[in-house]
């Protein structure tokens, strides 16, 4: 079996749950998609939701016990990896599938030099001699944007900035040419004109090599103009998956709704209340027997207390799990049609702020 | 016109590092002669990268770091030189909300001891009216009474920044420094502190600085925002003036950076994609302190330190290549400087001090 329908990664059903004091904790409690050759798949949710357990999970991470994989498929690239033995994971991870993490300095070893740490991978996965893992070493960081890169080969961690850190996990992430990238909140410890320069750094790479990625974040911002669909998870469940554009334009889910809205809009007038969403993110350990986030949803009824909601296909690529998904997906298309018609009118205005 | 409530003159924070017997002594410019006024009942919101020094300038204006130079007027005293005694005095009236609701809270205290502690010592009520004032207290910000016999971690991170607020509203203070209070939250609940920010300055008449680096919530909480880089406030202006039509580069990348929660609109949009990072604040660039990022950059700005010049009406940036004439940078002829004409037909002499920016230390 090689790739299915040219895609290079497939998740079915993943469920991983995590034993503890409390109880039994469903981090991820099933969540299915497929990545295609080049494509960017945005994870969006708030701390708790399970986003990153999803991702240690395909790279079979997870520390076992109290974390344990307890159902689903990983396939990537025809390989089942929830199969394989670690050692043949190790010979994948780092090589086909990289990750970037949030935090570049809990990353990076503070007692190596950059020029170990990139070395050691390509000596390990690329076979390379000393010589030849140094020099791919220096060309991996000018492709990262490194200045004098020769010489900077040789810096330990703390010389370099949080920027200059982050492009360091990039350029050792992107070392054997990955076809996988998972990225981790990447630029959530970074300043916004550093995090556009990573962004762009991210696009370009994907652009010049091909790789497909994974981008997790709390920041919609962020995947807006990164990627091409998007799943939102929200206590470990898959609560909308959708591409890109249309889970901006026609969310299906109130808790998405909820999220665009709580954002800050820069054409917003200040001193108008911003849209919040009520309470409190549940705990995980004790869920509510219906909806998860029915305590916090303006439109749940009964219903949505008692019973635990369907996942609606709104159409083959776009689902929400919600017992009225339909209902709020035609309300989004109706509100957003009203702000296409008042948007034609204040075109101009936008055409002024984009230029700046 | 509003009436000042805090005016900060020539405000200076330098710390010392290095030094020894034949060392050198370095200093970190880390507040670097900010001329500020506060308005009342205004938010004033203070954004800059990591480094820039706006926290230190908010902890200066309460002297929770001490001020190297310059002054702070607030009622007619100069907050940088009261003594200890006479500054804990007017703490009661200057309060502060912190970043990390975890590490601002003593984890070995109740929430009503904690809400409770400035009450105590102001001296501000007994036993049984404190309880009754923390009960209020913790009401106003949103948080069931129920709960004031319990710790900190047993809260959440939103409800910890309610109640690190309710401590900081104990002693009906006019004006709050609210150094990054949703940064190190939720999505869902930034907007929740936001709210309740905005709420409680509608229902007591409170003053902020709100200190952050998320632009999107500076330009929703703030009626002026102050652009900070390296130290200096380099940008002035409305909240909705800076966003609409930021005058300084530095300004302009920063606005631009921010990546906007519409995929239509970030397919479209040209970012201005900066250089390098922000310098050290220990050796900072001599002339304009962000030459080194500069894409409009000339001979010029490596030696001339520009002084904060009102470009538009109450509309301040620090850039010797834009003038109220010329207020477009884009517009301005290669290798000319309209900013540096306007100031010597005003009269305003460029130093020696600020040509050479030669280190005093």
């Amino acid at each position: 079996m090689s790739e299915i329908n040219g895609h290079i990664l497939t998740v079915n059903d993943l469920k991983t749950y995590f034993q503890t004091e409390d109880g039994v904790v469903k981090a991820v409690d099933g969540i299915t998609f497929d990545l295609a050759r080049g494509e960017t798949l945005g994870i969006v949710g708030e701390s708790g939701s399970g986003k990153s357990v999803t991702n240690l999970s395909i790279m079979r991470l997870i520390p076992e016990p109290p974390g344990k994989i307890v159902n689903g498929d990983v396939v990537f690239d025809g390989i089942d990896v929830r199969a394989l033995s670690i050692d043949d994971v190790r010979k994948i991870r780092g090589k086909r599938i990289a990750m970037i993490f949030q935090d570049p300095m809990t990353s990076l070893n503070p007692f190596l030099k950059i020029s170990t740490q990139l070395m050691e991978v390509t000596q390990l996965h690329l076979n390379h001699t000393k010589e030849q893992a140094y020099k791919h070493a220096i060309k991996m960081l000018e492709l990262v944007g490194i200045p004098d890169a020769e010489n900077r080969v040789k810096s330990y961690p703390h010389e370099f900035s949080g920027g200059m850190r982050q492009r360091v996990m990039i350029a050792m992430a992107l070392s054997c040419e990955p076809e996988l990238l998972i990225a981790d909140e990447p630029t959530t410890a970074l300043d916004v004109t550093i995090q556009a320069q990573i962004l762009e750094l991210i696009k370009d790479l994907k652009a010049r090599l091909g790789t497909s990625v994974i981008l997790i974040t709390h920041d919609l911002g962020v995947v807006a103009g990164m990627t091409e669909k998007i799943i939102v998870m929200y206590a470990g469940k898959v609560f909308e998956q959708s591409p890109t554009k249309e889970l901006f334009s026609t969310p299906a889910n109130p808790y998405t709704k909820g999220l665009l809205k709580s954002v800050p809009d820069p054409a917003h007038e200040a001193g108008t209340e911003l849209y919040q969403i009520p309470g409190l993110p549940p705990d995980v350990a004790h869920l509510p027997p219906g909806c998860p986030f029915a305590p916090r949803c303006y439109r749940a009824e009964e219903i949505c207390r008692e019973q635990f909601p369907p996942f609606v296909e709104i159409n083959p690529n776009h689902r929400s799990l919600c017992h009225f998904a339909e209902e709020v997906y035609a309300e989004s298309v109706r509100e957003s049609n009203e702000k296409k018609f008042i948007n034609k009118q204040t075109e101009e205005i936008k055409i002024e702020t984009n230029t700046i | 016109m509003m009436e000042n409530l805090l005016s900060i003159q020539n405000l200076q924070v330098h710390f010392k590092i290095g030094g020894g017997l034949f060392k050198e002594t370095k200093h970190v410019k880390a507040v670097d002669g900010v001329n500020l006024d506060i308005k009342k009942g205004e938010t004033l919101g203070l954004v800059g990268e990591s480094g820039c020094g706006k926290s230190t300038l908010g902890k200066a204006i309460l002297r929770l770091t001490e001020p190297t130079g310059g002054q702070v007027f607030y009622n007619g005293k100069d907050l940088a030189h009261l003594s200890q005694t006479q500054m804990r005095d007017e703490r009661k009236n200057l309060q502060m909300i912190f970043q990390d609701p975890y590490a601002s809270l003593n984890p070995r205290m109740t929430v009503g001891q904690i809400i409770g502690e400035p009450l105590r010592t102001f001296g501000l009520g007994n036993g049984k009216s404190t309880e009754e004032r923390v009960q209020e207290l913790m009401e106003t910000v949103g948080m069931s009474p129920r709960f004031i016999k319990r710790y900190p971690h047993e809260f959440s991170g939103g409800q910890r920044q309610r109640i690190g607020i309710a401590r900081a509203l104990a002693v009906d203070p006019e004006f709050i420094v609210a150094d990054e209070p949703i940064s190190a939250l939720d999505v869902s609940i930034q907007a929740q502190i936001m709210n309740l920010m905005e709420r409680l300055q509608a229902e007591k008449n409170l003053t902020y600085l709100f200190i952050s680096h998320d632009l999107r919530a500076i330009r929703h909480v703030s009626d002026r925002v102050a652009v900070m880089y390296l130290g200096k406030i380099v940008e002035l202006a409305d909240a909705k003036e800076v966003y609409r039509e930021p005058l300084m580069p530095y300004t302009k990348a920063l606005i631009s950076a921010v990546p906007v929660p519409d995929p239509q609109i970030e397919a479209n949009r040209k970012r201005i994609i900066l250089k390098g990072d922000v310098p050290s604040p220990i050796n900072p660039p001599v002339g304009c302190n962000f030459h080194t990022r500069c894409p409009y950059m000339i001979e010029a700005c490596k030696t001339i330190e520009p002084p904060l010049m009102e470009i538009k009406p109450n509309h301040f940036a620090a850039c010797i290549r834009i003038s109220p004439e010329q207020p477009h940078i884009e517009q301005v002829a290669p290798k000319d400087a309209p900013g540096l004409h306007y100031l010597n037909s005003v009269g305003t002499q460029i130093s020696d001090e600020q040509i050479t920016q030669s280190d005093k230390f």
